[in-house]
Order: structure tokens, then sequence, then C-alpha cells
């Protein structure tokens, strides 16, 4: 290496020859830095949960967007993982796979020593999430989504939280990612106006609201549609019902809206 | 000439199917003094002979606390169970750590006993001088495990490992049915009782020597050492030696009230080291 200031970085000329002015103008291949996920690609939408007296309802539509092409209308958004827990996911589809991937992992990674001595609650679960979307996140690459975990805790307590893409987390009695955070989380908080509202709401009011919810969000969000999942999760059982169609539509309002404003007729 | 051409390594069998260096540090265990464990149906609960090299010395620690819920007495080499329960540490804050939740006690000792496993099968490598009683409380309830170098891994209703703890052994194969229903203090002084029969003839329990720990649903793992054994050792006196005489004394243990009575507290420091080799660093 030539020591001398003018020199400096370049390959001694009694050694290597005089010293090519092209290399230090090779164009360089790695000009750009290297790219993670910078925008989801193909989406799910809103995913909504609450809690009631015995335990939590979670739904999600099963539709998975192409920009603003209905592309999938068949995608699962909600898994079960462990016998109380219900992980409902939104954002990227992709980065979903992977997740319900990491989760079918970790339940086959506690079943085989266990010994029966222990099992996976849903605040498990979502500590374990919230770790890997914080880790992802402090990497500069993050997993676009948003999540809600749904279940019942080791106290046999409903459990209901949220995280995502950044790693955030937070906690209510009800919560809705996406869309469904302004048009469903109003209506689920008249249910639930406060902390401790869930024990006294029945499992049929929870329900009736869920899907009164989803009906408001198939109205009003471009990206949804009127096919969803919910899965019910009380003290030692888990309930999926897949494909419900949005029902008790109305429509018939609008036949009697004509124009813009004042007409001529 | 080697006496045994089969014991340079741990990882050659002997044409029996013995893995030598294995059972030599199985003899290591042996060397270090008396810990004994058992276990209720609400608690778990080891009590150790603590050692001190010689009278000036400070008596070397039995008992490792790992968590809240989960410790270990060790028998054998210090060194090793200071690895090993510093491992478990580990184990447990990453448990807490990534699914916020305690370390199961089944888990914890598997762990360990892959580790040893992993020794006894990899050239160059040796196994742990060490075994250990693993005391815990998780979802399941109390447990106690006996951990070997061998790799074994076995949970016990009762147990002892160390120098003499057969006797132990023999006190708890007498009584174990009983544990189950025991409360804490019964078991702690059950654990006594059996600790006691693995002393030499001269020997006490006192203060000094003799170590406590238990762990509970709602009783977070609790180790108790020199003036806080001291009431334990008094209800010990108060109960044992009527409806468990030693063996070796029938005429001693009934007219030798007086010498029981005294307060350990009090009792003259006649503990010495079991045998003269001071390099024997086995506790």
């Amino acid at each position: 290496m030539e020591q001398s200031p003018i020199n400096w970085g370049r390959p001694r000329d009694d050694v290597y020859g005089h010293y090519s002015e092209a290399i230090s103008q090779a164009p360089n291949t790695h000009s750009l830095p290297k790219k993670h996920t910078q925008q989801p690609t193909v989406t799910g939408s809103s995913v909504i949960g609450i809690k009631f007296d015995k335990g939590v309802i979670v739904a999600a539509d099963t539709l998975a967007s192409y920009g603003s092409l209905a592309r999938f209308d068949n995608i699962d958004r909600l898994t079960q993982v462990g016998d109380s827990t219900i992980v409902g996911i939104g954002g990227d589809i992709s980065d979903m796979q992977y997740v319900q991937r990491l989760l079918e992992e970790l339940e086959i990674e506690e079943n085989y020593d266990n010994s029966g001595d222990q099992s996976l609650h849903s605040e498990n679960i979502f500590n374990y999430l919230s770790k890997v979307y914080y880790n992802r996140r402090s990497k500069m690459d993050p997993l676009w989504n948003a999540v809600l975990v749904g279940g019942v805790d080791s106290k046999d307590e409903p459990f209901l939280s949220h995280v995502d893409l950044l790693g955030v987390t937070f906690s209510s009695p009800a919560l809705a990612t996406g869309f469904g955070a302004y048009l469903a989380l109003p209506l689920l908080r008249q249910l639930v106006p406060y902390p401790d509202s869930y024990k006294n709401v029945t499992e049929a009011d929870a329900r009736a609201m869920v899907e009164k919810c989803m009906k408001v969000l198939f109205y009003r969000d471009a990206r949804s549609i009127d096919k969803y999942d919910v899965a019910t999760i009380t003290k030692g059982n888990v309930k999926i019902e897949k494909d419900i169609k949005c029902k008790d539509q109305n429509w018939r309002f609008a036949e009697d809206i004509r124009g813009y404003g004042r007409t001529t007729s | 000439m080697f006496r045994n051409s089969y014991d340079n390594d741990s990882v050659t069998y002997s044409p029996t199917g013995r893995l030598f260096q294995v059972e030599y540090a199985l003899e290591a265990i042996k060397q270090g003094s008396a810990v004994v464990g058992l276990v209720s149906k609400t608690h778990a609960v080891v009590v150790a002979l603590k050692r001190n090299a010689e009278e000036l010395g400070s008596y070397q620690k039995k008992i490792i606390k790992v968590d809240n819920h989960l410790g270990v007495a060790l028998a054998g080499l210090a060194p090793d169970a200071r690895v090993l329960s510093n491992f478990l540490r580990q184990q447990a804050m990453s448990s807490q750590m990534v699914y916020k939740r305690p370390l199961a006690v089944s888990r914890a000792v598997y762990a360990i006993a892959d580790k040893a496993q992993g020794n006894t099968q990899q050239y160059g490598r040796r196994p742990y001088g060490v075994g250990l009683l693993i005391i815990g409380h998780d979802e399941a309830g109390p447990h106690l495990y006996e951990f070997l170098p061998s790799g074994s891994a076995l949970e016990y209703r009762g147990a002892a490992i160390g120098a003499r703890s057969q006797a132990a052994r023999t006190y708890l194969e007498k009584k174990f049915e009983e544990f189950p229903e025991l409360s804490l203090e019964e078991l702690v002084v059950e654990g006594l009782n059996a600790l006691r029969d693995t002393l030499a003839q001269d020997k006490e329990l006192t203060l000094k020597n003799t170590s406590i720990a238990y762990v509970g649903k709602d009783t977070p793992f609790t180790l108790l050492d020199d003036d806080k054994v001291v009431d334990w050792l008094a209800k010990l006196d108060g109960v044992s030696r009527k409806s468990n005489p030693r063996p070796t004394g029938g005429e001693e243990a009934a007219e030798g009230t007086t010498t029981e009575g005294e307060p350990a507290a009090d009792a003259p420091e006649t503990d010495a080291p079991a045998d003269a080799d001071t390099m024997d660093t086995t506790e």
C-alpha cells in the first residue's frame, strides 16, 4: 500500500504497475443499500376483536387485495395457536404466512419436549409475537402487519392485545386494526366503554355487534369483502366459523337518490 | 501400562458396554456431602449438609437459587454446578423475556441433561462431575428432579445424593408415602431427619453446616442458612430422635436425651473435613 499522503489507499506503482484511474471510476454494483420490505403488496384489511364475560371474539374478512384489485377472495387470516388462542393478522399476506409458519414451529417446539407441565397461553404467544415484530422493525426490515391476539390467559381470563409492524403493543376490551380502527372500534366501544365493561357483555351481544361491524366495514372499506371468518374463544374451547356472509344489508334507499344536487326536471 | 484401556476418554465403550469416564464422574458425586430432597402436594424441599475445608475456612454453599420458582442443590464439583446453574438462569430469563412465563421445571432439567449427555458423546470433553437435586414449582405443581452427569434426569418423590446418602434414601423409602399430605414445616423436618442419617458418628446438624431451601405455589424459592436454620433444627430435636432412633445407638438413643436437648446454636463446632485430602474440591 502506498503510504505517501498524495497516494493514500492506492497500490504501489513499483509493485503493481501504474495505477489505473478506471478502477476508481468502475461502476459500483452495490450502489444502493440492501432493500427490505418497503411496502406491502398483497394485503388483508381489518381485524376486529372484542372481549365478553367468558371469552373473546375475533373476526376478519377473507379478502387478500393486490392494490385495488380484489385478487384472492378465500384467504384465512385467523390462525389458531395452542388450544386457547387465535391470532388475527392484517397487512402484508406473505409476511402473514411467514408469521403463521413461525407460530406453527412454536407449537411444534412446545409439544416436542413437553411432558404436559406447561401449555401455551394467549399472553405467551402474544409476548413472543411482540418480540418478533419489534426485532424485525429494529433491523429496519419490518413484518408489514397489524395483529390481534385473542384468547384465554393462564388465569382463564379473556385476553385481547394488539401488536403491529413497529412492535407497538396495547390492550383493550375492544380492538381493531386498519379501517376497523376508524369504523368498527366506535361501535364495539358502545358495548365495552370501560376496561371492566366486558364482564357485563354476553357472547350473543358481542357476536351481534361483530356482525354489525363486519357489515359496516363491507359498506365503507373499499378493500373489504362481504365474506368473513369469526373465532370465538372461551375457556377450553375454540370455535371457528368460516365463510359467514354479511346479512341484512340495506340498499333500498339507493333508488331514491338521484343526481348530486338540484336537478332540472 | 494402563490399568484399564477403556477409561481414557468419555466416548470409548468398554467391551461390556460401559463408559468408565461417566462412571468416574458419578464417583465424584459420592465424594460430595449429602443433599436430600422431597416433595409434598404443595411444596418441594431440599436440605443439604455443608462442609468446610478446614476449621478456619467458610462452608461451601450447597444450594443455588436459579429463579423465584426454581433452585438446585449440588453434590460433587461445585464449579460444574455453577456452570450448570448459570446456564439454567439464562434459560429462565430467556423464558421470561420471550414468552413471559417461568421456565417449566421439566424443561430446565432436560436442558442440562442434554448438555451432560453431549459431553459423553463428543471427543475432547469431559462429563460434569456433579449431581444435582432440582426443586421447583410450575403449572403442574411442585417437582423434585435428580440430575446426574450421565445425562439421566428422573423425577422423584424423595431423593438423596452425596456421601452416605444411602442412609437418607433408606429413611425416605420408609416414609415417602406420607409425604404428599405433609405441611411445609413437616416436610422440612422429614428432610432434616433424612439428612441427619447421612452424618458420620460424631457429627451433628448445626446452624453452620445445614442449608434448607423450599418452594411452593405461593412460596417463592427460599434459601435458609446460618441463623435462619436454628428454629428448624430446634423442631428437629423435639420430634425426631424418639420416633427415629439412630440405628447405631439403640441404648444411647434411649438415655441420650441429655446431649440431644442441647440447643443446636451452642453445639461446639466439631465439624472437620471428611478426609485429610485438602485437594478435594468436591462439596
